[in-house]
């Protein structure tokens, strides 16, 4: 009988734990428009797979008559559970609970899970919700947040890293999510900054609202922080599940393998390319065009949009894409575009997902502001992910490949496995027309008519090296082949590829132009 | 697909004329313009406190000009070489922007 006395009241405890920050601070959370904590990790989990741990965990703070209070969890939930039936860790800072504050036990508490999920080699969710440092516990509080940091770093490239941001995720709480590989935002519910519309204010004189300095858009599409925008939670969960699904459990394995499926894109792969190259088009199309099922999951799709970035499938493997977008600055290269690519190749590359480049772009994006902002050190950075990657690495030149662009897009100078072109590719030190332009200066200028004869020079460089043929006479180019027979190019490239080895020399690590 | 065609900018890269999208952030660069020497300019936002010169006043180079409070710290600003006073475009108690041009000046 004592033994049902004892179920009874663990029931209890378990119940009234569960309940967080009470109804009324539910009631307020659900006003603005958020779900609960609890609600979000079963949103994101397969049905029923949840399992919780640390639910009894009391904080520590002994100082400004925090000891009398209560904190259910201390303000954030742990726990297993599963998607498409494999295991992964997930926390939720629970906003219910004084804010969602993060003092030295909710550190623990997702420290354990983050510990746990590296040993096991298993994904981490984080899901930030949080008002920031419990001040009450001084400088304990910033342990913990440094303790998270330091295992963010540490799992970084061995499990993937996702944070979901649904809520206030302010000062120090912002550089976890910023050492992780996937962030996640929702439009008028996610808010990051390090310092706030208040001190901004105060010290600088300068107004601006919080959706301005660090709304969602703004994350997605000024400074890069986000790679995933939402306009509702639910459209956020589809999201991670979709990425999930793409990659695979840790480091030392593939991403699920799904049957092969052909593209289903309505227009021709021949006629998305303009035929003037001045001109030009969504290179997404083409990416549709030779994945599977046309089924495209771009990544920091609304920021530096002169390079698309993403996942596909060709015959059932996870590819990572990486392609100039003509459609966006002439799908120039710049200091964003080229630190976009980066990351996303070494995320591949940490994670043997194979990288296929699409290339049309007509050189770097000129100005002082690039150049001054650093346009070397981050155009660097693509040389480097590239150089670095040993994953099959397959290029295809569908137009455009002029000068430092030719190299820097996986040429096979880098290393690149495959290099296939399109005949209406150019590869060239630039475009005809300013080549022309030095390469003739002395027939042009001293010609009777000028104007004219710069146009017939433009047409003889033209003929002689716009096109993939002094490229491939070189071996630079492996084939030059039809714009049908790409998918068909690319899957053989793929399988030839599958159990590439390439072993660079030893060493602690390199050292990236960061 | 050819009716809602967007309007293309025209994009130069190595003298080549481009049609393309602009991105949002690059609308909001900011054109590079040469420094003048002759302007003195604020480097933070801030409060002028003090002005130490008049217009004409003929300064040496290391001479304060003004002081002006940022960050709750208070800033000197110094002559930069030896010279007049030309205009002096802020009062005491004036709330400056950042960049802003507060004394223009001229070498002898």
């Amino acid at each position: 009988m004592s033994l049902k006395r004892n179920i009874l009241d663990l029931r209890r405890r378990k119940k009234e734990a569960q309940q967080g920050g009470g109804e009324a601070a539910i009631g307020k959370q659900v006003a603005m428009g958020k779900k609960t904590a609890r609600e979000r990790i079963k949103a994101i989990l397969d049905d029923n797979s949840f399992h919780e741990y640390d639910l009894f965990v009391e904080h520590t703070g002994k100082d400004f008559d925090m000891e009398k209070k209560v904190l259910h969890g201390d303000g954030v939930i742990i726990g297993t559970g599963t998607m498409y039936n494999q295991p992964v860790c997930i926390y939720a800072q629970d906003f219910t609970v004084a804010g969602g504050s993060l003092g030295l036990m909710h550190a623990r508490k997702i420290t354990k899970i983050m510990g746990l999920a590296l040993k096991m080699r298993v994904p981490i969710i984080g899901i930030n919700d949080s008002g920031g440092a419990r001040i009450q516990e001084g400088v304990n509080s910033l342990a913990g947040y440094g303790e998270i940091f330091y295992r963010n770093t540490e799992a970084s490239g061995v499990i993937p890293q996702l944070s979901v941001i649904l809520g206030p995720c302010a000062g120090g709480a912002v550089y976890s999510p910023a050492l992780t590989d996937f962030v996640f935002v929702v439009e008028n519910i996610s808010k990051m900054f390090i310092t706030g519309p208040g001190v901004i204010k105060t010290v600088l004189g300068e107004e601006i609202s919080m959706e301005e300095l660090g709304g969602a858009l703004v994350h997605s599409e000024i400074t890069g922080n986000a790679h995933f925008y939402a306009l509702s939670e639910d459209e956020c969960f589809e999201q991670i599940k979709k990425l999930i699904s793409f990659i695979p459990w840790n480091n030392t394995q593939k991403a699920l393998r799904f049957p092969m499926q052909a593209p289903t894109f309505p227009v021709s792969i021949e006629d998305i390319v303009p035929s003037d190259p001045h001109y030009p088009y969504d290179i997404r199309d083409i990416i549709k065009a030779i994945s599977d099922s046309s089924d495209f999951f771009e990544v920091m799709e609304l920021f530096a949009r002169n390079i698309v970035i993403g996942f596909g499938r060709i015959a059932g493997n996870t590819v990572g894409f990486v392609a100039n977008q003509p459609m966006y600055l002439a799908g120039v290269l710049d200091c964003d575009s080229s630190d976009k690519a980066a990351r996303f190749i070494r995320y591949c590359d940490a994670f043997n997902i194979p990288i296929v480049t699409l290339e049309d772009m007509p050189g770097y994006l000129p100005g002082v502001d690039q150049e001054h902002a650093g346009v070397i050190r981050h155009g660097a950075k693509l040389l480097y992910a590239y150089s670095e990657a040993t994953v099959p690495k397959v290029t295809v030149i569908i137009r455009k490949a002029y000068g430092g662009g030719y190299i820097a897009m996986n040429s096979r100078h880098l290393g690149a496995d495959f290099v296939y072109a399109w005949p209406t590719a150019e590869i060239a030190v630039m475009g005809p027309e300013g080549a022309a332009n030095i390469v003739f200066r002395k027939e042009i200028d001293e010609a009777e008519n000028p104007a004219e004869m710069r146009k017939q020079k433009i047409q003889e460089y033209k003929a002689k090296f716009a096109n993939p043929f002094v490229a491939a006479s070189k071996g630079y180019i492996d084939e030059v082949i039809e714009p049908l027979e790409t998918r068909a190019r690319l899957i053989h490239a793929l399988e030839i590829s599958e159990n590439k080895v390439d072993k660079r020399p030893a060493k602690k690590h390199g050292i990236p132009p960061f | 697909m050819e009716d809602n065609k967007p309007k293309y900018e025209v994009f130069v890269v190595n003298t080549a004329q481009y049609y393309t999208l602009h991105t949002k952030k690059f609308g909001m660069r900011k054109k590079w313009q040469a420094i003048n020497p002759n302007e003195v300019l604020s480097i933070i936002p801030g409060t002028v406190l003090d002005i130490f010169v008049q217009t004409g006043q003929k300064v040496e180079e290391g001479q304060p000009l003004l002081k002006y409070e940022a960050m709750k710290m208070e800033t000197t600003v110094d002559m930069p070489f030896a010279g007049i006073i030309k205009e002096i475009l802020v009062a005491i108690g004036d709330r400056i922007k950042k960049d802003q041009v507060m004394i223009l000046i001229e070498e002898e």
